[in-house]
């Protein structure tokens, strides 16, 4: 009836969840003002910002091109994190991590390869070329859909924690091995330096409404990722509810026992 | 180890097995090609490397989703699964070898085929027959990660090459560009091959791991 | 040829809408759940878990 009576087994697997509810929910408030804050005030500073001589006023996508990348990279990384999380310490919260960045990570990737080619259209004239950065965040994005494709295959998200994880893994030491094709292939095409940030050859005027723009984004990105994360934890409850609600009245119509079989499977 | 080799060579090679299916996929993909872009001789001798190189993939990643799938239908995957880690790695890596033996190697062999009908140069088709020996063990190998994550799944055939084909983005790239710098002057075959190569055995390294690792977690 | 300025208007309003899209669902999704959550307990389903759980949003 009440938590004493409770076994240890299972109370140290919720436990965790339902700590992550009560904590995320106390700073979810906290994380979506400063996002918002951050945000205007990156908005501000990317508008308030000089023309640049050369790119003149389509500079001001970088302000949105650059972090959106920067986002779509980051959140693959906090994925392979999480899935080492799953894969060693198997942890609960980590598949949630992993499973709700998914939908983040491909709307940033997404949103970087769509600024990007916007702003290829009137600086390179052409929408999108096979270029090494281009292709290998295409690729990023494919792999985003194929993991949220894997997710969606199975039912039980229990069963596919680990081989996502796994996947995510082996995805992540691929990114490095694109990026540096860009070395050896297409190398006749222009590289994409104009969206590198090598310190000094970006002027500050520019770089810093750049940075606080990935400051929002990288708060926007937490934001969302602990909102999704709570709604996967709510998802898997009311899953897990609804099994055993259903168990309970075919266990208690054959006479109690019989409900082995539904945990191999 | 030998004797699991040959059990699955024997599996693959079996009529209706996938070997012949995989070959005679080579030849499909191959043979549409110049329906679609039109018989230009020049255009398609131009274009003849990464043709059989994109066939090649698609065809190697035809059969991999049975590359578990026969071993779990008759059960035999718990008794592999059940062995000590290394074990398991062992045997996912020996299958491997067999997979590519049984379609890589076939693909090899029919490249000189279709690079006649591609109108390709003896120069072109010995690098493309090359770099098809060092690449598609790669496919194989990394293959059977997806292959082991869709094991666990009613119909993973199609989902195998969608998880797969953005991992295997790399070895097409320097697969057809060592190809490529074989015909073109400019260009050092070596280097892309190298790292063609190198690929080849990290994905050798990791991929018979990383697929212990989803088949012990499929499987728990 | 569209203006530059058109290109710059489009990126923002693109990343204003995927964004606020991605907001929408998680928050429409999260309600959702939290439906079902209240619907099984009006049910009488109880998690395990109920008295840990304690009525939490």
């Amino acid at each position: 009836m009440t938590d004493t009576t409770v076994s240890q087994g299972w109370f140290t697997g919720l436990a965790n969840p339902t700590r992550f509810l009560a904590l995320s929910g106390k700073l979810l408030p906290w994380l979506a003002a400063a996002s918002a804050i951050t945000l205007v005030v990156g908005l501000y500073m990317s508008f308030a910002a000089p023309e640049d001589y050369q790119q003149g006023i389509t500079v001001r996508i970088m302000f949105i091109h650059v972090p959106a990348a920067w986002l779509a990279m980051m959140c693959y990384s906090v994925m392979a994190v999480a899935a080492l999380g799953t894969l060693v310490w198997r942890h609960p919260l980590a598949d949630v991590a992993a499973k709700s960045a998914l939908p983040i990570g491909a709307a940033f990737t997404f949103l970087s390869l769509l600024t990007g080619s916007l702003w290829g259209r009137p600086m390179w004239g052409t929408w999108w070329v096979w270029d090494a950065r281009l292709t290998s965040v295409f690729v990023l994005f494919l792999m985003y859909l194929g993991l949220m494709a894997l997710h969606k295959a199975m039912d039980d998200p229990a069963r596919a924690a680990r081989p996502a994880a796994v996947l995510t893994l082996v995805g992540f030491i691929n990114i490095p091995i694109i990026k540096f094709s860009v070395d050896w292939w297409n190398t006749l095409h222009q590289p994409a330096s104009v969206m590198r940030l090598d310190g000094p050859t970006i002027h500050p005027t520019l770089l810093y409404p750049l940075l606080v723009m990935a400051i929002s984004f990288t708060l926007i990105f937490f934001t969302l990722h602990f909102m999704a994360m709570r709604n996967e934890i709510l998802r898997r409850r009311v899953q897990a509810m609804r099994r055993q609600a259903a168990q309970s009245i075919g266990g208690g119509a054959i006479g109690g026992g019989a409900i082995g079989g539904g945990e191999t499977r | 180890m030998m004797a699991l080799l040959k059990r699955d060579l024997a599996i693959a090679t079996r009529s209706g097995g996938a070997a012949m299916l995989g070959v005679l996929f080579f030849l499909a993909v191959v043979a549409v090609i110049p329906f679609g872009i039109g018989p230009d001789l020049n255009l398609l001798s131009r274009i003849g490397p990464a043709i059989l190189w994109i066939g090649a993939l698609l065809a190697s990643l035809l059969g991999l989703d049975r590359l578990f799938q026969a071993d779990r239908e008759d059960g035999s995957l718990d008794m592999l699964v059940m062995q000590d880690w290394f074990g398991l790695v062992a045997t996912v890596f020996v299958k491997c070898l067999a997979h590519w033996l049984a379609t890589g190697l076939p693909l090899v062999l029919a490249a000189p085929l279709l690079g006649l009908l591609m109108n390709m140069s003896a120069t072109s088709t010995g690098a493309v027959m090359l770099t098809l020996v060092a690449g598609t063990p790669a496919i194989s190998f990394i293959g059977a990660v997806g292959a082991a994550i869709a094991v666990a799944l009613p119909r993973g055939g199609l989902l195998v090459s969608i998880l797969i084909l953005p991992l295997a983005i790399p070895i097409l790239i320097f697969g057809v560009s060592a190809s490529y710098a074989a015909v073109t002057d400019p260009d050092p075959f070596l280097p892309p091959f190298m790292i063609l190569s190198a690929i080849a055995l990290f994905f050798a390294a990791l991929g018979p791991v990383a697929a212990a690792a989803a088949l012990k977690g499929a499987s728990d | 040829m569209m203006s530059h300025e058109a290109f710059v208007f489009i990126s923002y309003a693109a990343t204003a809408a995927v964004l606020l899209g991605l907001l929408a669902f998680t928050l429409a999704d999260g309600r959702a759940r939290k439906r079902e959550l209240a619907e099984l307990e009006a049910q009488g389903i109880r998690r395990r878990s109920q008295a840990v759980q304690g009525g939490k949003s």
